[in-house]
């Protein structure tokens, strides 16, 4: 029996000839990831145990980004632990406030994560990387703990879904469409334990932005992680990027799948998931007149360059809804960056938004755009849990940043097509 | 190894946000996060749980954020297990990591209902339904997580060496 992209990865970096779905393995670890929520808990642990040594100071990242620039007291403890313990065990890779960015934007862009990587995450969103052809999971804080100290985590082999991709997207839609559009599909359980292997000659015209936005959400429908095969989009992506030179590996033809779906891109359009569960999937065209309070573009999901550039496409030259919040997140300070260069900066604040430096700040409820009471807001972020973003009964709606800017003009749920 | 206590359950999707909502992730600081548990699910839960009860849920319990804050502070908050249909992945392993016990069964999620006085035997995977004298089999742990249970968790047994 042969095997998936996924365990074929995971073999590797077991140093197994093959490995099988249900087997549990000890894998070798290329890239270990913390956040300022995640890494005190984790070092509280790391410091419990005993450990004095981190396995390989390259290797280990810690990004301050969830509460910071410091929202309070309290974080600005968590960020202190986090950078004491960096400075202690010379962390080459610690992010903190002007050069950080979303964990997420920020690895895959300065080429930390690279194809054939073995990676964990204490941040559930670390299936992001397996857009470069990556094994990358999240976890918890302890598997950070153990990963740093021993570059070792335990992995129970996933089985595989297989999505076939056909076909390129229309005008107006986007990776954000096609994996809120497959969740709807699934279910938020649907992939539950398994990997999420994308394939097909539909892979060819999806970006790597959209790669990388379909991978992170892999998450919300149970998925272990996701993945994309290597092709020429992922090696113009690394070629001068990766900071390690990187492994190709391919699903064997009779590799087997739990489930197989064919999803024809050309046949999608912009989707919407209404709260309280990323599954609630609805065609934008359906939502009616859904009115709004505020609008996030931004995230790990959402707050790459390409991302700004649909909302400043239509954005710029208008304004939004008077008495609409609107408030833009570039993921990196290099996405910032271009932004001002590019003038998105300039036409966002004149369209009435508010543009802040990079945080996941309000997509989880931290701070940085907080709902009140009934309120309701469009998101580019990942989930719409009950009082995800502020008060039990608020509302998310998730959506792409092309839908999110287009709801931004009107004040309710809008369609992109008709603006763009 | 066993578990006996009064049963607070719940449906399906239970997700980590409501177990322990961000705004209270400003601290590692587990007395602090049990104080907080299931408040956005289930407000009385920290006024009604007393030491042992059982946590019992439906599908996908512990879907979204990987934060271990959520294990944690149900652990701390006194629960001696949580058993549900299927728990998202990334709260399986924290549960495993840091010892809390969890099982997996369809049987007993649909046969418990809230109150129920409920024993569970981890060694057999045996949960006894007190109230109802009902029992129902989960599946027990293969050896290499009861090894990770057993030692208090992944850091103690990777110290023990029982890890490998």
């Amino acid at each position: 029996m042969g095997m998936t992209m996924t365990q074929k990865i995971l073999a590797a970096h077991a140093g197994l000839p093959s490995v099988k779905a249900g087997q549990l393995i000890s894998a070798d670890l290329d890239i270990v990831l913390g956040n300022d929520i995640t890494t005190p808990v984790a070092i509280n642990e790391f410091e419990k145990a005993g450990f004095d040594s981190v396995y390989d100071k390259s290797r280990i990242n810690i990004v301050l980004d969830h509460f910071v620039p410091n929202k309070d007291i309290k974080a600005a403890q968590q960020s202190k632990q986090c950078r004491q313990f960096a400075c202690k065990y010379q962390i080459e890779n610690f992010y903190d406030v002007g050069e950080m960015g979303i964990e997420h934007a920020l690895l895959p862009e300065k080429g930390i994560v690279t194809a054939g990587d073995c990676i964990i995450g204490a941040d559930s969103h670390t299936c992001t990387y397996g857009a470069v052809g990556a094994f990358s999971t999240g976890v918890g804080s302890t598997d950070m703990a153990a990963g740093m100290a021993t570059g070792k985590c335990w992995f129970k082999v996933p089985a595989a879904i297989k999505f076939v991709l056909t076909g390129s997207l229309p005008k107006g839609v986007s990776g954000k469409d096609v994996i809120l559009h497959i969740i709807g599909m699934i279910g938020v359980d649907g992939a539950l334990y398994k990997s999420m292997e994308f394939a097909g000659p539909g892979v060819a015209a999806l970006s790597m932005d959209d790669r990388l936005t379909i991978c992170n959400m892999a998450i919300e429908a149970g998925g272990k992680n996701g993945i994309f095969p290597v092709d020429d989009v992922t090696r113009a992506y690394l070629d001068g990027r990766s900071q390690r030179e990187y492994k190709v590996y391919e699903a064997d033809e009779d590799a087997e799948y739990t489930e197989i779906y064919e999803i024809d891109l050309s046949s999608l359009v912009p989707t919407v998931s209404y709260p309280h569960l990323p599954e609630n999937t609805h065609p934008v065209t359906d939502a009616g007149d859904i009115a709004i309070d505020q609008v996030v573009i931004g995230s790990c999901t959402n707050g790459r360059i390409s991302d700004m550039e649909a909302a400043y496409e239509i954005l710029k030259g208008k304004h939004v809804k008077k008495g609409l919040r609107v408030i833009i997140i570039p993921g990196t300070m290099a996405v910032y960056k271009e932004c001002l260069t590019r003038g998105y900066t300039e036409a966002f604040i004149d369209a009435g938004c508010v543009v802040s430096t990079p945080t996941c700040g309000p997509c989880l409820g931290g701070y940085m755009g907080i709902l009140a009471a009934g309120e309701r807001c469009v998101s580019t972020t990942n989930r719409n849990f009950v009082g995800r973003m502020g008060h039990v009964t608020s509302e998310v709606y998730l959506a792409s940043p092309a839908v999110a800017a287009a709801s931004a003009l009107t004040g309710y749920i809008s369609d992109p097509r008709e603006v763009l | 190894m066993n578990a006996k206590g009064f049963v607070h359950k719940y449906p399906d999707n239970v997700d980590t946000d409501v177990i322990i909502p961000a705004r209270y992730l400003n601290t590692p600081d587990a007395k602090e996060l049990a104080a907080h548990c299931m408040e956005d699910i289930d407000p009385d839960f920290t006024k009604k749980v007393r030491p042992g009860d059982i946590i019992v849920g439906g599908f996908n319990f512990g879907c979204g954020s990987s934060r271990e804050h959520a294990p944690l502070a149900i652990k701390t908050a006194g629960v001696s297990c949580v058993i549900a249909k299927t728990f998202a992945r990334i709260f399986y392993r924290n549960s495993i990591n840091i010892g809390l016990p969890i099982l997996e069964c369809e049987a007993a999620s649909d046969g418990i209902e809230a109150g129920d006085e409920v024993e569970v035997n981890f060694d057999t995977g045996v949960i006894t339904n007190l109230t109802k004298n009902e029992t129902y089999q989960a599946e027990p742990f293969p050896e290499f997580i009861q090894n990770i249970i057993r030692s208090g968790g992944l850091m103690k047994s990777l110290k023990e060496g029982s890890h490998e």
